[in-house]
């Protein structure tokens, strides 16, 4: 087990290693000075910009840049944004705990929602119940996340007053409610963006889960199970279910990638500070640095999702820890 | 009966695989033909008094905040959609199975190589990648969206590919093949390669859908392809800042991605459950 | 002697017309048509076939464990001590399978769940049938393993199917099997999937398991070796039918059915000296297509008219012995 985790650790550090390596190549690769991509230059200060030649050593051949670039990484120097005037690292530092608490939140409906669901289908497959949740989960699967939030938004904040229609808070009277108040106020202003990426997941993880569910209940030990008479509660869950919930764990880490794209979009309709519309106002206004910064963060969460989904399921099938 | 028609038998009695089939054609009869008959998507009659105005005799879905006729533009877009969708789908496909063809049939060192390298690909965030590129390019032609989406989207392809290779690679036919003096390579072409057909085909098939969502996060983002020419991201675009007062043109696209996205879902689900030996309940 | 000794004992199983149907797209296929089998207390029975002749199948029915698109069909009677066990309800039958009756399965290592711990399993059966604590049914559990032998069994509890041997495995199967102390066992094809060696050692050890349990055993397999050295009594399936019922070594001396001579006469021989091993001409139909008459005639070297338009129903030939055959009837018709 301890061998397996291990490969998988190493495995996550090469991962990070090849989106350093990555990121480091784009911004050398893309037109105009480096660092700075196609922002006009006259918008940028001198200073600034003699900064960032002497902080990534932009006169210096290539691998000496590369070992720069690489130590400013470990550092935590991420560079200046030349938009919002400010270190990177800074405004990252800032955003990220709020997209992690909007991930987090959708990624706890999606799986809960979507085991639910999967579960039920399966246990009720071919009814009218499995025929109308599985039309409702294509339905959301098919859907692009974006166009789900401006929905969610025109229906429940616009149409029906229920939810805000945008930010973590109510500027007007946050500051001024004890904790219990504000977690309540940024509990509200989390529903909607958080429903919106976390049902299109749910659907997917629906989908999957009532067709591993169904194959797990087609096997052999399924039925030696119910031939010993065990109670069709438990063989569902306690066999079928158990077997069937690795590949899930699976698709779980790799669903991080997903929720990093949606909270791009998610953020932005909904005005959610964090690292997602970061990175969507720095495309827009070609702020180079913290696009780069936030390509880098993404691997990093990326590459720690498939190491989290591994080692669960190594923990949940036993089978694994043999691998190779 | 061959394999082909006993899967084609199966997916005709999947209701749900046919009306998806049945509506992908219908899709794209819309996109090659129904420009012909629609107006032009990037005309402005009236800038002034045709703006924003909800669905009418005149404009069956209404016009958009640059007074062009919303009907005309979402079926344009259909065009460039399943376009790139249906491209970039295929050109995945390809490297992916050339890759996972080659990494079957080599020797292990060159298969480790290759799959490392693809497990890492994977492991990338791709979304990202395409975000930065498509920022910088600001004039990407659909041919190069398509290419640079196949160019992220293959690896699992040829991981698919790549087992089914190597486990049809020891099958007794291709022994006795071998055993007959068959050059590798024409035993790859000919005695491989139609055995791949149905997991590449369901491979594609499912890929196009989340491909054309891809595609459409991007223009909705004002990457990739941008206005005036329509595709559907686009037009969401346009239509959030207006979604109060003009829900139609954020909706249309929308409903149009939809029932696209659900179409190739649907045939494609059908088209995996007939290929597949053990019939899915 | 009293007049309950002289009674006639009710048979442990008593199987009336068994029938069961799977609809599918290409019609209905009854796998299993008109079968009678009896297990008395404490009897080994076997029922020989090839696959493909349901003979699975009726064991699954035995416990109700048909599941759709298969059903079983009206008019049969599976009893068990008396009781109809397809007129009970859920509970019920729940209660009957694993506790009165156990069936084991021919793949282990497929009917084992390959995330569980299988002592953890054992234990699981137990509790769903006896009111213990799961420390004794732990305890019991181990107990169990070491009964059918298996070494250090307190390890190997916590062990997982897939880090067992085949033989072991099949061990373990008996263990769970036999955790309620069932009246009657379903064996199905117990030994095909292991060795040689190891298909004796099992045979023993569920030889000696029985005569300590007073286990009554349907010992289901394709293979006449383990029939002829187990079993008391034999039925012989084809077609989804049984084409003859004997005690053993009469069916081994004498068989009465085609199929059964020809069954026999495929067996290889290493005393008689022929070059071509004998095999029976023609293959087992599809359940969807049973042929018209006998289901045997395309294949039996005797048949004749009669054999092609009338299904023969189950002739007696003598005490304890019967034969789905017309050459029963008319015995002058049999081919030299």
């Amino acid at each position: 087990m301890l061998g397996y985790v291990a490969r998988r650790l190493g495995f996550a550090v090469v991962s990070i290693a090849a989106v350093v390596v990555l990121t480091f190549l784009l911004v050398h690769l893309a037109p105009g000075e480096p660092m700075l991509g196609s922002a006009d230059r006259r918008m940028v200060s001198p200073e600034v910009l003699a900064r960032q030649r002497a902080l990534f050593g932009l006169d210096r051949p290539l691998p000496v840049q590369f070992v720069r670039y690489a130590a400013n990484l470990a550092r935590g120097e991420l560079g200046e944004s030349f938009v919002l005037h400010r270190p990177v690292a800074a405004v990252i530092r800032e955003a990220l705990p709020n997209t992690l608490l909007l991930g987090a939140a959708a990624l706890l409906l999606a799986v809960g929602l979507g085991l639910a669901v999967g579960v039920l289908q399966a246990a009720r497959r071919h009814s009218l119940t499995d025929t109308l949740l599985g039309g409702a989960t294509l339905a959301l699967y098919s859907m692009p996340v974006f166009w789900l939030g401006l929905l969610l938004l025109l229906v429940f904040g616009e149409g029906l007053h229920w939810l805000p229609i945008g930010g973590m808070t109510d500027p007007a009277v946050h500051d001024l409610l004890p904790p219990l108040g504000r977690a309540l106020d940024v509990a509200r202003h989390l529903v909607l963006p958080a429903a919106t990426l976390g049902l299109v997941q749910a659907a997917a993880f629906a989908r999957f889960q009532r067709s591993a569910l169904l194959e797990s209940l087609g096997a052999e030990f399924v039925r030696a199970a119910r031939a010993r008479g065990l109670p069709e509660r438990r063989v569902l869950l306690r066999h079928a279910l158990r077997t069937a919930l690795a590949p899930t764990l699976t698709l779980t880490g790799l669903s991080v990638p997903y929720f990093l794209a949606g909270s791009v979009l998610v953020e932005s309709i909904f005005g959610w500070p964090g690292l997602g519309r970061v990175a969507y106002d720095a495309i827009f206004a070609r702020d180079y640095n913290v696009i780069v910064a936030t390509a880098l963060i993404a691997g990093v969460l990326v590459a720690l999702g498939n190491l989290l989904a591994d080692v669960a399921v190594a923990l949940a099938d036993p089978r694994v820890r043999l691998d190779r | 009966m061959s394999p082909w028609r006993v899967a084609g038998r199966r997916f005709v009695r999947n209701r749900a695989a046919v009306a998806g089939a049945a509506l992908v054609a219908l899709l794209v009869l819309v996109a090659a033909v129904g420009p012909l008959c629609t107006g032009d998507p990037l005309a402005q009659p009236d800038p002034v008094r045709l703006q924003d105005r909800p669905p009418s005799g005149a404009h069956w879905l209404g016009t958009d905040p640059y007074s062009r006729d919303v009907l005309s533009r979402t079926v344009s877009a259909a065009r460039v959609s399943l376009g790139i969708g249906v491209g970039a789908a295929l050109l995945a496909v390809t490297l992916g199975t050339a890759v996972g063809l080659a990494a079957g049939v080599a020797g292990r060192r060159t298969d480790q190589l290759l799959m490392r390298g693809v497990d890492v690909a994977m492991a990338l965030p791709r979304i990202f990648f395409l975000l930065a590129v498509f920022a910088v390019w600001e004039q990407a032609p659909p041919v190069a969206v398509a290419l640079l989406i196949a160019l992220t989207g293959w690896f699992q392809t040829s991981r698919i590919v790549r087992a089914e290779v190597l486990s049809l690679r020891e099958a007794d036919f291709v022994a006795a093949a071998r055993a007959l003096g068959v050059p590798e390579g024409r035993i790859a072409r000919r005695h491989l390669l139609p055995h791949l057909a149905g997991p590449i085909i369901v491979s594609a098939s499912l890929d196009v859908g989340n491909i054309i969502l891809l595609e459409a996060g991007l223009s909705y983002l004002g990457l990739g392809i941008r206005p005036p020419t329509p595709t559907w991201g686009n037009m969401i675009m346009d239509g959030k800042d207006v979604l109060f007062s003009a829900p139609w043109v954020a909706l249309a696209p929308g409903l149009a991605l939809i029932l696209t996205v659900v179409a190739f879902n649907l045939a494609g689900d059908g088209l995996r459950d007939a290929l597949d030996p053990k019939a899915r309940a | 002697m009293s007049a309950a000794a002289l009674a006639p004992r009710t048979p442990l199983l008593e199987v009336r017309d068994l029938a069961v149907t799977f609809t599918g797209p290409g019609g209905v296929a009854r796998a299993v048509d008109g079968v009678d089998l009896t297990v008395d207390e404490g009897e080994t029975v076997g029922l020989v076939g090839e696959s493909g002749c349901g003979k699975s199948v009726t064991a699954l029915a035995l416990l109700r464990l048909i599941e759709p698109p298969g059903h079983i069909a009206h008019g049969s009677s599976v009893r068990l001590e008396g009781r109809d066990l397809l007129a009970l309800g859920t509970k019920e039958i729940r209660a009957v399978r694993g506790n009165h009756v156990a069936l084991v399965f021919q793949e282990p290592l497929s009917a084992l769940n390959p995330v569980r711990r299988v002592g953890a399993q054992i234990a699981e059966a137990i509790r769903a049938h006896e009111p213990v604590t799961r420390a004794t049914a732990r305890w019991r559990a181990v107990e169990l393993l070491g009964t059918v032998g298996i070494p250090d069994a307190p390890r190997r509890a916590s062990a997982y199917a897939h880090q067992l041997s085949g033989g072991m495995r099949q061990r373990v199967m008996l263990a769970m099997a036999l955790a309620c102390r069932p009246k009657l066992l379903l064996a199905d094809e117990p030994t095909t999937a292991l060795d040689v060696t190891i298909q004796a050692e099992i045979l023993e050890l569920l030889d000696g398991l029985q005569r300590r349990l007073g286990m009554a055993v349907l010992l289901i397999t394709h293979n006449l070796g383990i029939v002829a050295e187990r079993t008391r009594r034999v039925y012989v399936m084809y077609a989804g039918q049984i084409v003859e019922e004997a005690p053993t070594e009469r069916l081994f001396a004498a068989p009465a059915h085609p199929y059964t001579e020809g069954l026999l006469a495929a067996v290889p021989r290493l005393d008689l000296r022929r070059e071509r091993l004998r095999a029976i001409p023609g293959q087992v139909p599809p359940a969807d297509a049973w042929p018209a008459g006998c289901r045997f005639h395309p294949r039996c070297p005797h048949a004749w008219e009669r054999c092609r338009t009338e299904l023969p129903p189950l002739l007696p030939v003598a005490e304890g012995r019967k034969a789905r055959c017309w050459l029963v009837q008319e015995p002058d018709r049999r081919q030299a």
